[in-house]
């Protein structure tokens, strides 16, 4: 479970995270959506004690993340393009992330190899550097590398953008995968719509860092977003 | 048209993020720069006269011509290594309205007012005046005067032609290299040879209008090859090379530093920046070679503690002061992933380490010197491993710029701030300093067993001072993640 309360990010007097409360419990697939801006980003680097609240606090399953760093051996995540190490190859940073994971050279085998399907023939054994690669390659060794160690919380920013087609639909496929046996929580943003209410069963829409609507999915959801953001 | 360029690369200059936060480190370049001015610039003034002095008997201008050969090639050698056509700004101006030749011929003249052209200018506009001064014929001297310059453009123009290319840099060398045999042993002086040419023409100046036709042929082939290269998949393309991937499971016997300390290995050969950086570690080695053969430091025992920290520790310093810099580009990612920043640490230690420990071993020949240096040495070993290994990683804490690893090492201030200079000095001052006040007040062996004594204490308390650092780092880590955010 995911607790967060009275949260608040400041800069200078620029507001621009604000949430009182906001509880995710375990194994949820949790959607996050909103404008440019609307703090989304921001909010998974306080949960990554990437960068301090000015007030409040994230506690990830009993561990209050800006205090211990015991978090970490239970979250996987992946943010952007600057979580790769641009000169290793692919096979090499999984191996590196399977390292700080607890994972030996066998176990990382087995698990990339049920990847196959999603890296398409364009990641392993390419002998390419990941900073050779092209963004949604990158995006996809990223994902990937997130899940690595069986982590009960995964969070990924932007997961969608940048992929192909076809790939945006595996990816959903493992994502509902992961959150199958309700062990592991997800956290997603995204910009598309349509892709969060299709694989998130709860979304919380911020609004220049507050929360603004907290759903439900149903049927209706895609349409009640829609409409939110037709302005 | 050229102001919107010019525009663009003055907003360019002064906006990076560098210039506006190191004022320190751009006043240091510009002295360099000007140190480097005023040095052309004396020598080019004084030239004729110290020439006169050296060789009585024979025209220093005929002196000056016979070692032009070497001063073009060693020029090309030089830009070789350092000079770089400047195109991967160009991208964005490609799908805007100015046509591609503009844009070459903006790329090509921009390059021919690059520093290293100016540079030597400052030598030979003060000693043609000279020598016009001198009574030489003025238009002889002027035509000579206007060969060198088109001659500098034709370096200039050659280097982008060779654009690279490893044979040619090796035929450079080797043009060199044997040019100074032959006329060391007397056999031909080759040199002389070519000499005797631009003697020839500054009697005849009418001849450096050839110069200038040179010019303009070499900027006309560059042109034409550049213009058909502005694509991305081109000339502005980053080449991408097949990874050759070595076996590094032999570091698995350092247990669970082990993945830190192959992503380090990798980091230093896969990178432009770290790989170059190889040519200092080879300096530094050397470096006493400087100092030994000259009989001047014999009794400078002193020097011994400079030469044997700087030599030992090379890559301490080269490598060490960039802590954690080097990771800057992934910090994000490290400072969420499962690992205990003391590991992280530990392993940059650990490389360091090993380094200083290798490079005294490489550098046991210097026993050629006498038995007191290698004493010497290892003592200042002993106190690189225990002493400034710490204090490097100390200094870490304060670093706050960005690096990007895609760059040449040689010249490349990227990343360097105040923190680097303030905390190179005591690197070797210190232990200088301590050395020689003790060989000055007590003797040279209790100096020496001091500064080991110091480094087994640094290693004696290791695990204390590395969980003080690791504080350190903690406390600083979300100033870095912000800091390395930013690119400059």
């Amino acid at each position: 479970m995911i607790q967060t309360t009275q949260l608040s990010k400041k800069y200078g007097s620029a507001a621009v995270l604000n949430i009182n409360e906001l509880e995710i419990p375990a194994g949820q697939s949790f959607g996050l959506v909103g404008n440019n801006g609307a703090g989304k980003t921001t909010y998974f680097n306080i949960l990554l004690d990437l960068i301090r609240p000015t007030t409040g606090a994230i506690v990830n399953n009993d561990i209050q993340v800006n205090t211990s760093e015991d978090w970490k051996s239970f979250t996987g995540s992946f943010i952007d393009e600057s979580f790769l190490i641009g000169y290793l190859t692919a096979e090499e940073y999984f191996e590196f992330v399977g390292d700080l994971r607890g994972m030996n050279k066998a176990d990382v085998t087995a698990f990339i190899a049920e990847f196959n399907e999603f890296f398409n023939g364009e990641i392993i054994g390419k002998k390419k550097y990941l900073r050779d690669l092209s963004k949604g390659n990158q995006k996809k060794v990223g994902i990937v590398a997130a899940m690595m160690g069986s982590p009960k919380v995964v969070i990924l920013d932007e997961p969608f953008a940048n992929l192909d087609p076809t790939t945006q639909i595996r990816l959903k496929k493992i994502i509902s995968q992961l959150t199958k046996n309700r062990e592991v929580t997800v956290l997603i943003s995204s910009h598309d719509l349509t892709h969060v209410t299709e694989v998130c069963e709860r979304i919380v829409v911020l609004d220049k860092g507050n929360i603004v609507k907290d759903i439900v999915t149903s049927e209706e959801t895609l349409q009640e977003l829609e409409s939110y953001f037709a302005v | 048209m050229i102001s919107h360029f010019l525009n663009l690369e003055w907003k360019q200059y002064f906006r990076t993020a560098n210039w506006q936060k190191s004022i320190f480190l751009n006043i240091l370049l510009v002295l360099f720069a000007l140190y480097f001015i005023l040095s052309f610039l004396a020598i080019g003034v004084g030239g004729y006269w110290i020439l006169k002095e050296m060789f009585p008997n024979q025209d220093p201008l005929i002196v000056v011509n016979a070692f032009l050969l070497y001063a073009f090639v060693a020029d090309l050698i030089f830009r070789y290594l350092m000079q770089k056509l400047p195109v991967m700004n160009i991208k964005p101006m490609l799908t805007l309205p100015i046509s591609k030749s503009k844009i070459v011929h903006y790329i090509l003249l921009k390059s021919s007012f690059s520093f290293f052209n100016l540079m030597s200018l400052f030598f030979y506009i003060p000693f043609s005046v000279v020598l016009i001064m001198q009574g030489y014929d003025l238009w002889g001297v002027l035509g000579w005067l206007l060969t060198m310059m088109c001659g500098i453009q034709s370096v200039n123009f050659i280097n982008f032609l060779v654009n690279k290319d490893t044979r040619v840099f090796i035929a450079l060398i080797t043009l060199l290299c044997c040019g100074f045999l032959i006329s060391y042993f007397n056999w031909f002086n080759l040199a002389a040879f070519i000499g005797k040419g631009f003697d020839f023409l500054y009697q005849n100046p009418i001849l450096a209008l050839a110069a200038v036709l040179l010019v303009f042929l070499l900027y006309r082939e560059n042109y034409n090859r550049l213009r058909n290269e502005v694509y991305l998949d081109a000339l502005i393309s980053e080449k991408t090379k097949e990874v050759n991937a070595a076996d590094l499971s032999f570091t698995d016997k350092l247990g669970d530093l082990a993945p830190f300390i192959k992503n380090d290995l990798r980091l230093m050969w896969r990178n432009k920046r770290t790989k170059s950086g190889v040519w200092m570690l080879l300096m530094g080695l050397l470096y006493g070679l400087f100092f030994y053969p000259n009989p001047m430091y014999k009794d400078m025992d002193f020097m011994f503690v400079l030469v044997g920290v700087f030599s030992t520790g090379t890559f301490l310093i080269n490598f060490g002061q960039f802590i954690p810099a080097w990771d800057s580009g992934y910090y994000k990612m490290l400072m969420s992933q499962n690992f205990k920043y003391e590991r992280y640490l530990e392993s940059k230690y650990t490389i360091m380490s090993i380094s200083v420990a290798a490079l005294f071993v490489l550098g046991i020949p210097y026993v050629f010197f006498g038995w007191k240096v290698l004493f010497v040495h290892f003592a200042a070993m002993i106190y690189n491993l225990g002493v400034n290994t710490h204090f490097i990683l100390l200094g870490g804490t304060f670093n706050r710029k960005k690096i990007n690893l895609d760059e040449k090492a040689a010249f490349n201030f990227q990343g360097t701030g105040a923190v680097q200079w303030l905390i190179g000095l005591p690197l070797m001052l210190l232990p200088m300093g301590i050395f020689a006040l003790l060989n000055w007040l007590v003797s040279f062996e209790i100096a020496t067993i001091t500064l080991a004594v110091l480094g087994f204490i640094g290693i004696a308390l290791h695990k204390k001072l590395m969980t003080a650092i690791t504080k350190k780092y903690i406390t600083n880590k979300y100033v870095m993640i912000h800091a390395f955010n930013q690119e400059n």
